[in-house]
């Protein structure tokens, strides 16, 4: 989830099975709610629900996301050489940032009902405050918050989330 | 299994070991299923020569994840109707991380029966990794 300088509708979020189960596993979740229909179907929930921090798998569904490999497109990680493409600078960052100077500094998500696979997901993303801090170890700290809406097939609220990404001038090691 | 509000008390804390030994290929699982490909995270090389960090390290949203899993198994699923906080140290490959929830609040002010807590997670060196919160509606 990039942070953007504009409104925009992306395209649709589709929340399929297989999806949901290689995300769970990613984040190391056994939970059965996540994969076995069965299971989640004698739950309270009625159908396989996906993790809360699934929505952030919309990144595999945005085109203009940058930190996916695109085909035809030249990526800038290692190949013949440490980096394959000139880096590009991008506002804010992501869900880790670009470049080595952009991070993600805070999520936060609001839910308003469980995500269920088989939803079809409409997002909705607009920029949010942005702020300056002096940082200790990394210079000048310039901060961007987007929030996006997900909303279902029926036009109705599901999550929304809101992204702070900062740029620092330089790196940073914990 | 849901939580009910009768067996927690404010100030109570829960805590797990949510990760040991972090996996530079389970931080490439998570690129793969988010689709954050990152070379920061997935690319040793691009991360140390060009970049200039020591390795590679893990999504912020790996961490967020890794610890949303520790909460969700202790309200249940499906629970939550909130969760957020902020990333403070980055999640290097090989470390162990452990969540603390902390019950801060039981009310029923919105209708619904709802705990809150505080969470943290940390690393081997005690060093906070994310910090947040989290509510969710309990049963009576």
């Amino acid at each position: 989830m990039g942070v953007t300088v504009r409104v925009m509708t992306r395209e649709r979020f589709p929340i399929e099975a297989g999806h949901v189960m290689l995300f769970a596993r990613s984040i190391g979740d056994p939970n059965p709610v996540y994969y076995d229909e069965e299971y989640a179907g004698a739950s309270e929930l009625g159908a396989i629900i996906a993790p809360p921090t699934f929505v952030q798998a919309d990144a595999q569904f945005n085109d203009s996301y940058p930190l996916r490999p695109k085909i035809g497109v030249p990526w800038f990680g290692s190949g013949r050489a440490p980096t394959g493409a000139l880096r590009q600078s991008r506002p804010g960052g992501g869900s880790g940032g670009a470049g080595g100077t952009g991070l993600h500094a805070e999520q936060h998500y609001t839910y308003h009902r469980a995500l269920r696979v088989g939803d079809v997901l409409t997002t909705i993303t607009r920029p949010g405050e942005r702020w300056e801090k002096e940082g200790r170890r990394a210079g000048r700290l310039l901060f961007s918050e987007t929030i996006t809406e997900f909303r279902d097939q029926d036009g109705e609220l599901v999550v929304t989330a809101r992204t702070v990404g900062v740029r620092t001038e330089r790196v940073v090691e914990a | 299994m849901a939580l009910s509000a009768r067996k927690l008390e404010v100030g109570e804390t829960f805590s797990a070991v949510v990760v040991e030994d972090l996996k530079r290929t389970q931080i490439v699982q998570y690129a793969g299923a988010s689709g954050d490909y990152n070379p920061l995270h997935t690319d040793e090389i691009f991360a140390t020569k060009v970049a200039g960090y020591p390795s590679v390290f893990a999504h912020g949203m790996l961490t967020m994840g890794i610890t949303g899993r520790m909460v969700t198994d202790l309200v249940g699923d499906g629970r939550l109707r909130s969760f957020g906080g902020r990333f403070l140290s980055q999640v290097w490959p090989g470390d162990d991380l452990r969540t603390t929830a902390t019950v801060d609040a039981i009310h029923d002010k919105t209708g619904e029966l709802m705990v809150e807590l505080s969470l943290r997670t940390v690393n081997q060196d005690g060093l906070q990794v994310f910090t947040g919160y989290a509510t969710a509606r309990v049963d009576r």
